[in-house]
């Protein structure tokens, strides 16, 4: 078994440096993909629950791994919350109770709007080479696409998922379905991204699914990438605590 | 006969004084030992009835399932045509809507930023609703340390050890965070109206009490409600009706396919309430049984010792011709007499006695608080309730031991050798 094993990963490590990539740059090139200097977003996120589903849009403004800004249009109860995250504080502001409260603690770990998404997960969005060990454990087709399984270990401590198994297109450079697990090695969650479209010269899903293993029956949420612009000018103000209030 | 033999136990104070006394204080204790089991359990059950398990609730089977979770996402809709079916279906019992939930209160300062903030169990209550008993059954005007009673769903009150932790004390503002029905996120202002003392243990620590609509607003749950709780018109938890009518409610709206259905549960099924039902009857009927036996082995003895007293006596009355039947049945008729006046005098002094502890009650708070268990919900002061039963129950006892002692002592008559009688009488 473990000879087959190491066949497999040598195998693949050996396809890997066939096509021209080692794991790095794999990882680097999925960075790539996934985050830029700048993006503003428009999307829509359907939580499907275990009783009702609900949509949920929002707009994001984001510079580069520090600064993120999302305010909430529909629907009417969500409709004027706003996120800030600078570095590693997030605040929220509701205009119900024309309150901005810092979130953290054990609330990072509390769900976003009611999606499997929580605000940790939210924060994490450091490039995957600087917080993971990767490990390329073969290759498989899906869906007639070729894919690298990739494993990737934590090499700093504190991440939410210190262990994720990445199911990479060869051609798009994009976790098309990842596992993400605690620790223990137990599943905690699991998203797929489907929808690969071509968006200023890199490949971008537009659509996400992230399914919270632990919740009983979770039939996952959906975020929709409905409009996405990189690398534009956001202004500063915009990163403002005072923003939230506006 | 009665009044022959009743004047014979007045005159003869050695004769009656002992056994009345003896039967007095058994029965007194019996009185107050039953009146205070009761008290205790009746609190114990109505502690718990009102703040989680009403002595009956409704809830989806899907809540039933996580209900530690507290998640709302699986609660019970369209509440108000259920309470309506319920209250129409059920008249022996008022039913109430409950939203239970949990959170963080925070307690801005005045730019608004974060000033304390504290772990919160709250419940939504429907306290505003013109015919709810809410008010009532919680006591909350008994238990009010501050303040005043809350008017509309913004007014919340707070657990006094919560508010002095939190810094907070009436007309402030705190901020709820929480989850709404959906798991949203949600935050949402209430104000301190007042603070309260449940004297409940553990439980008072993180609470808040809210009406149910501030609760629906707070977490988005319009006409619906984690639970509905039923109470008996008369506040006292009756097991069998209420474990009878579980049944029948749970038959009649089994459905298995659809894990939303509503399903019912008795106060018997919450927690280990089912193990204190049962260890409330049983406690109740070895106590009565342990007394009986006691009493009657002691008047026994007494009847023995009065035998030997009164041995030239019965001998008298039976050498001028009463038969040995008429003395026994007279003896046994004094005993019934003594056993009366003992349990009269025995239960009026229970009741005094136990009508004293019911207002004053037993303070245990310092126990209580080391507690960290919030399972079962016990008072902090033990109080006593006269029920009807103490009015009775004593005679059982009383009465009944007297007359066995008397029997089992007095088969000595039917040895006496009538042949012996005058010799003994020379002598």
């Amino acid at each position: 078994m473990n000879k087959i094993l190491i066949f497999i990963l040598s195998y693949s490590f050996v396809i890997g440096q066939s096509e021209g990539m080692t794991v790095q740059d794999i990882i680097k090139a999925m960075d790539n993909n996934l985050n830029a200097k700048s993006r503003v977003i428009t999307s829509k996120m359907v939580v499907h629950g275990r009783r009702f589903s609900r949509t949920i849009e929002s707009r994001n403004w984001v510079v580069g791994i520090n600064q993120a800004f999302t305010e909430y249009l529909s629907p009417p109860r969500e409709a004027g919350t706003k996120m800030l995250k600078l570095d590693d504080k997030l605040w929220t502001y509701s205009p119900q109770t024309d309150r901005v409260i810092q979130i953290s603690g054990h609330m990072l770990r509390q769900s976003v709007m009611g999606s499997d998404m929580s605000y940790n997960d939210m924060m994490e969005d450091r490039p995957l080479i600087e917080l993971y060990e990767a490990t390329l454990e073969g290759s498989v087709k899906i869906d007639g696409r070729d894919h690298w399984i990739m494993l990737l270990e934590a090499k700093v401590k504190g991440l939410s998922y210190p262990k994720r198994r990445a199911w990479i297109d060869k051609e798009y450079l994009l976790p098309m379905k990842e596992e993400l697990y605690a620790k223990s090695g137990k599943l905690l969650k699991t998203s797929t991204m489907d929808g690969i479209k071509k968006v200023q010269g890199r490949w971008f899903p537009s659509r996400f699914i992230f399914k919270d293993a632990l919740k009983r029956n979770s039939k996952g949420t959906e975020w929709v990438i409905e409009d996405i612009q990189f690398d534009v000018e956001i202004p500063e103000h915009i990163f403002l605590k005072a923003a939230l209030r506006k | 006969m009665i009044k022959f033999l009743t004047k014979g136990i007045l005159r003869d104070r050695s004769r009656s004084l002992f056994p009345v006394i003896v039967v007095t204080l058994t029965v007194a204790m019996i009185v107050l030992f039953q009146g205070f089991l009761t008290g205790i359990m009746n609190s114990m059950f109505l502690n718990s009835a009102v703040v989680s398990t009403g002595h009956v609730k409704i809830m989806t089977k899907a809540y039933h399932e996580e209900n530690q979770l507290l998640p709302n996402d699986l609660a019970l809709l369209d509440t108000e045509k259920l309470v309506q079916e319920l209250n129409r279906e059920h008249t022996d019992y008022f039913w109430t809507p409950r939203i239970t939930f949990g959170g963080l209160l925070d307690v801005p300062d005045e730019n608004g930023e974060t000033q304390a903030q504290g772990p919160v169990y709250a419940l939504g209550i429907d306290f505003l609703s013109p015919d709810s008993r809410q008010i009532e059954i919680w006591k909350l005007e008994r238990r009010l340390v501050t303040g005043k009673l809350p008017e509309n769903a913004k007014e919340v009150l707070l657990g006094a050890k919560l508010a002095g932790r939190l810094g907070l004390s009436c007309g402030e503002t705190v901020t709820l965070i929480g989850s709404t029905m959906y798991n949203a996120f949600t935050t949402y202002n209430f104000t301190v109206v007042g603070t309260f003392k449940l004297n409940l243990g553990p439980v008072d620590r993180h609470m808040m009490l809210v009406d149910i609509s501030g609760a629906r607003q707070a977490l988005d749950m319009e006409n619906a409600a984690s639970e509905i709780l039923g109470y008996t018109n008369s506040l006292y938890y009756e097991d069998q009706a209420a474990v009878a009518m579980r049944t029948e409610y749970n038959i009649n709206h089994n459905d298995s396919t659809d894990i939303f259905s509503p399903i019912m549960m008795a106060l018997r099924d919450a927690n280990q309430m089912g193990t204190m039902v049962d260890f409330s009857n049983a406690a109740m009927a070895i106590m009565l049984v342990i007394f009986l036996v006691i009493v009657m082995i002691v008047l026994w003895n007494m009847g023995l010792m009065n035998g030997l007293r009164r041995y030239g006596e019965i001998g008298m009355r039976l050498a001028i011709g009463e038969s040995k039947g008429q003395v026994y049945r007279s003896m046994i008729v004094e005993s019934v007499i003594i056993g009366f006046i003992g349990t009269v005098i025995g239960t009026a002094m229970g009741l005094g006695i136990t009508y004293y502890m019911q207002e004053v009650g037993l303070d245990y708070s310092a126990a209580m608080e080391s507690l960290s268990s919030t399972d079962i919900i016990m008072s902090n002061v033990f109080y006593a309730q006269i029920t009807p039963e103490l009015y009775f129950i004593g005679f059982i006892p009383g009465v009944l031991a007297t007359v066995l002692g008397t029997m089992m002592a007095g088969r000595a008559i039917y040895k006496r050798e009538m042949a012996q009688l005058f010799k003994e009488l020379e002598t």
